[in-house]
């Protein structure tokens, strides 16, 4: 009853964040429609494994589409062709039979490669670090329905909160911006009544430490049309409003 | 040696056990809990809120994950909430009630002062969450929303959306990122802990490697605090995901750490079905699909109709006409092993008969399919990008998939095991569920241990260490321990078989499915603890892996938490042999009422497990926890 497709691959391969890369070509043979993308390269790893060869190194663990380990790039779309999908909860059924799929890790120079398709995005939890939290410690917090939080204001955090980390985002964008992601992170508090104290602060230092690494926004949108989670470009509006307010307000704050 | 097992569980009125201990424990001062070096591994809900709260209260914290950011660990995929007793909705919730219900649906075999206290802390972590800024769903009035879950009749559950754990685990995550930007957390991402440092019988450090570079290091600390999940994987095919393993307890077991329980496993009962050979993982459908989908099978074996052309009185709505009280909405252990037996004799559905249909065609008759939309949207459409199938014009196809353990490291009222020095917490220890954990529950229990319980009761172990400093990782005790750990890795890449470390996994996965599944029998369990060392065997024989240990290598990484896996099926088909009742998720097919619902034995099975590490080939040692249930009075489940 199940159907099967044959598929040639060129993978990237790099024995290491220093060696030299470069695609090889494999034959994935006989791959069930029902497998996910990340199905099909745990096949080509058997089959690597059982000729002797070292298996192709990619990341992943949920497999769910919500932890935000995998990614890599399909044909050079980040997380592969289908909308609003992380590459493990992409299908071979949306393939066909004797399609020719370049696979390569997230490129972005933050990014750097660990081997294969594996890269070191790091620089993201730098960002957190540097402000992405509110400051409350544990036992401190007032009780939880102390603060009225409207509806509208809670469904939008939610919405910047579903953002999953994986990084397609830099990876998409021509500039390796790191600019959806931030915002993202910078509105899901930004948005909270329980945020504003460090509003000002926080959206300064995400923002400057995001620029240590990664390009700047021109406002391509590639990220959006990549995320898994379809974070909206609205964020990134916010973001740019609430950091030209915080270089006024920081100080201001600080001189009263 | 270990005696007989003590709780350590306070004297006094349930109600006033926390607070009393709270008192009666020794403190650590603010000035000297610098000079308290402690260890965390694992970063999920349990891992990060105890890392971030010791450090928040100046402890100096190394934290550990083998993932690349703390914000991966798998508390992440959680979906339906967390539970809590604050009584918002006017239902008759309080502290008690929602300690009696978890008590009760752990089948009477957790203890009961843990068990309430984790019904107390509850209202704490939602005002910690919120204070976080964790964005849980709202009325439009602007205060928090509740829904209703499995086995309980009030609605308690706090939700963000269907992604609850994902919600919690980033605020847990950010006061983790927070501590590190404050210098008072270490984090070490990347890094797998392969030993359990133990010297003059106390925890007092680990070995790590360091996934990337491959190096083997030595940490050591005044107390080693593990918070490193549950172990559904040993079953190869699980809702847990790809990296989930036993190692980190399995390493602590071996240095003498007793494990509890091993044989209470969860099935939930509706996953979509695995596809292939292939298949490397399953996928959970939230549990609230049974409240509009009704489960059938065709009556006739091996249908080859399709749903749509089979007529009403040829479908066989067994949970409908089985338990007219409960229908549908039976707890999770009974729905599984209702399909279990259904699929077993012949009536399963799909390509591969291993499903029974969710059928939702009377509810969008019923409401409009609309309303279901509205309901169930994210969940069809994940069903559907899956599975390629439509599940608004066909019925969805759902098996049972292990989900959660409840078993696990045994630990005191404290969360400290009986090696001193060293706390268990969240789902790798065994305390608050018992025999079966109501949904929601998980997510409350990762965090009151992390948030509430852990950083309080650690310094009541540090305070008589005061004046001392940790262990120097020079001495012999971590130079044997990383000598171990190094001569391990290089053993797994000299045995040069012929199959891989998945192969193995797999076949080991058969093998524990059979056995230890649903439903365990006293021949199939004697034949599975057989079974296992001898596949063990050819594993260590035959594995092939290819690469190095100088740098990324997860075949290298899989092979050693395998060969965990291996050890730890084997002890849990002995504790399910040993265990001669069913209870919770543990069904015993001689242990059955006549109407063939689970048969508890309260005269000689009221107890916990504990089983003592004897050497690889050696029978492991069972002690016994007796349970002494001062309030609820035990009584038999009954959903008809």
């Amino acid at each position: 009853m199940e159907s099967t497709i044959n598929i040639t691959l060129e993978v990237w391969r790099q024995a290491g964040p220093d060696a030299e890369g470069r695609l090889v070509k494999y034959e994935a043979n006989n791959i069930a429609e029902d497998m996910s993308f990340l199905e099909m390269l745990d096949v080509v790893n058997e089959n690597l494994i059982a000729e002797g060869e070292v298996p192709i190194e990619f990341e992943s663990d949920c497999r769910e589409g919500i932890c935000g380990t995998c990614g890599v790039m399909v044909n050079g779309k980040a997380h592969g062709p289908e909308k609003a999908t992380a590459t493990c909860q992409l299908h071979m059924r949306k393939f066909n039979d004797g399609d020719h799929l370049v696979v390569e890790p997230f490129r972005a120079a933050s990014f750097p490669i660990i081997k294969d398709l594996a890269v070191d995005r790091a620089p993201l939890d730098n960002i957190i670090a540097a402000g992405g939290f509110i400051g409350v410690n544990t036992g401190a917090a007032p009780e939880a329905n102390l603060i009225p939080v409207p509806k509208d204001a809670s469904d939008m955090a939610m919405d910047a909160a579903a953002c999953i980390g994986c990084g397609a985002c830099v990876a998409a964008c021509p500039n390796s911006a790191g600019q959806l992601f931030t915002s993202a992170k910078i509105q899901h508090l930004n948005l909270l009544p329980q945020g504003q104290s460090q509003r000002w602060a926080r959206t300064e230092a995400m923002i400057e430490t995001m620029e240590e690494y990664f390009g700047s926004c021109t406002n391509h949108g590639e990220c959006h049309e990549a995320c898994p989670k379809e974070v909206s470009l609205d964020f990134i509006a916010y973001t740019n409003r609430d950091y030209v307010k915080s270089k006024i307000k920081n100080r201001k704050l600080g001189g009263q | 040696m270990i005696g007989s097992l003590d709780a350590r569980v306070p004297d006094g009125p349930l109600a006033d056990k926390w607070t009393q201990h709270k008192f009666d424990m020794k403190l650590v001062n603010p000035a000297n809990k610098r000079k308290f070096d402690v260890i965390v591994v694992g970063t999920g809900l349990a891992g990060a809120s105890a890392a971030a709260s010791m450090g928040e209260l100046g402890y100096n914290v190394k934290a550990f994950t083998f993932h690349d950011s703390p914000r991966r660990a798998h508390s992440i995929a959680a979906q339906g909430g967390i539970n809590a007793a604050k009584n918002y909705t006017n239902d008759g919730d309080s502290v008690y009630r929602l300690f009696y219900d978890t008590i009760k649906g752990g089948d009477y075999r957790s203890r009961e002062a843990n068990t309430y206290r984790l019904a107390e802390v509850s209202v704490n972590i939602i005002d910690q969450c919120v204070a976080q800024g964790v964005p849980f769903g709202r009325e439009y009035g602007g205060l928090l929303a509740n829904r209703s879950f499995g086995g309980a009749q009030v609605s308690r559950t706090f939700f963000a959306r269907g992604q609850t754990g994902q919600q919690l685990l980033i605020g847990a995550y950010q006061s983790l990122m927070r501590q590190v930007d404050a210098g008072s957390v270490d984090l070490y991402t990347r890094t797998e802990m392969l030993e359990l440092v133990v010297e003059d019988g106390k925890a007092v450090g680990i070995i790590t490697r360091d996934l990337v570079t491959g190096e083997i290091e030595s940490h050591s600390a005044h107390a080693v605090v593990l918070a490193t999940g549950g172990y559904g994987n040993v079953y190869y095919l699980s809702t847990n995901a790809m990296n989930c393993n036993v190692t980190a307890a399995w390493r602590a077991h071996k240095k003498g750490a007793l494990f509890a329980n091993p044989c209470y496993t969860q099935i939930h009962p509706t996953c979509i079905p695995a596809s292939d050979e292939f298949q490397s993982k399953l996928t959970l459908m939230s549990e609230s699909l049974r409240n509009d989908g009704r489960i059938w099978v065709p009556r006739k074996k091996d249908e080859d109709r399709l749903a749509k052309d089979i007529p009403e009185e040829e479908r066989y709505y067994y949970l409908e006409e089985k338990y007219p009280a409960f229908g549908n909405l039976v707890p999770r252990d009974v729905a599984s092993r209702n399909a279990l037996t259904v699929v077993n004799e012949g009536h399963g559905v799909g390509p591969l008969k291993n499903g029974v249909f969710l059928d939702f065609a009377t509810a969008i008759e019923r409401d409009g399919a609309d309303s279901i939309k509205e309901k169930y949207g994210n969940l069809f459409e994940m069903y559907e990008r899956i599975t390629g199938e439509n599940p608004y014009e066909r019925p969805m196809r759902i098996y049972p998939a292990t989900h959660y353990t409840m078993g696990g490291l045994w630990v005191d009222y404290e969360l400290q095991s009986n090696v001193p020095g060293l706390f268990v917490t969240g789902e790798a220890n065994f305390s608050d569920h018992g025999a079966n954990r109501l949904g929601a529950s998980a997510l409350m229990q990762g965090l009151a241990d992390g948030y509430f319980v852990l950083p309080n009761t650690i310094s009541n172990y540090l305070s008589d260490l005061l004046g001392s400093t940790a262990l120097s990782t020079d001495h012999q005790a971590f130079t044997d321990a990383k000598a171990d750990v190094a001569n391990r890795t290089q053993k797994w890449l000299d045995v040069g078989g012929t199959k891989s470390p998945d192969y193995f996994h797999r076949e080991l996965g058969k093998l524990v499915t059979e056995g230890i599944g649903m439903s365990r029998t006293k021949e199939g369990l004697e034949a599975t603890v057989k079974a296992i060392p001898k596949l063990r065997k050819e594993f260590e024989t035959d594995v092939r892996v290819l690469g190095n240990a100088e740098g990324l290598n997860s075949s290298l990484e899989k092979v050693g938490r395998i060969a965990d896996f291996f050890e730890l099926g084997e002890l849990m088909a002995r504790d399910a042999l040993a265990r001669e009742e069913s209870c919770g998720g543990h069904f015993r097919q001689e242990n059955q009422t006549p109407e063939g619902e689970a048969l508890r034995d309260d005269v000689n099975f009221k107890h916990v497990a504990a089983w003592e590490y004897t050497g690889v080939d050696n029978d492991p040692i069972r002690h016994v926890e007796e349970l002494n249930f001062e309030t609820v009075k035990l009584s038999q489940r009954s959903y008809k």
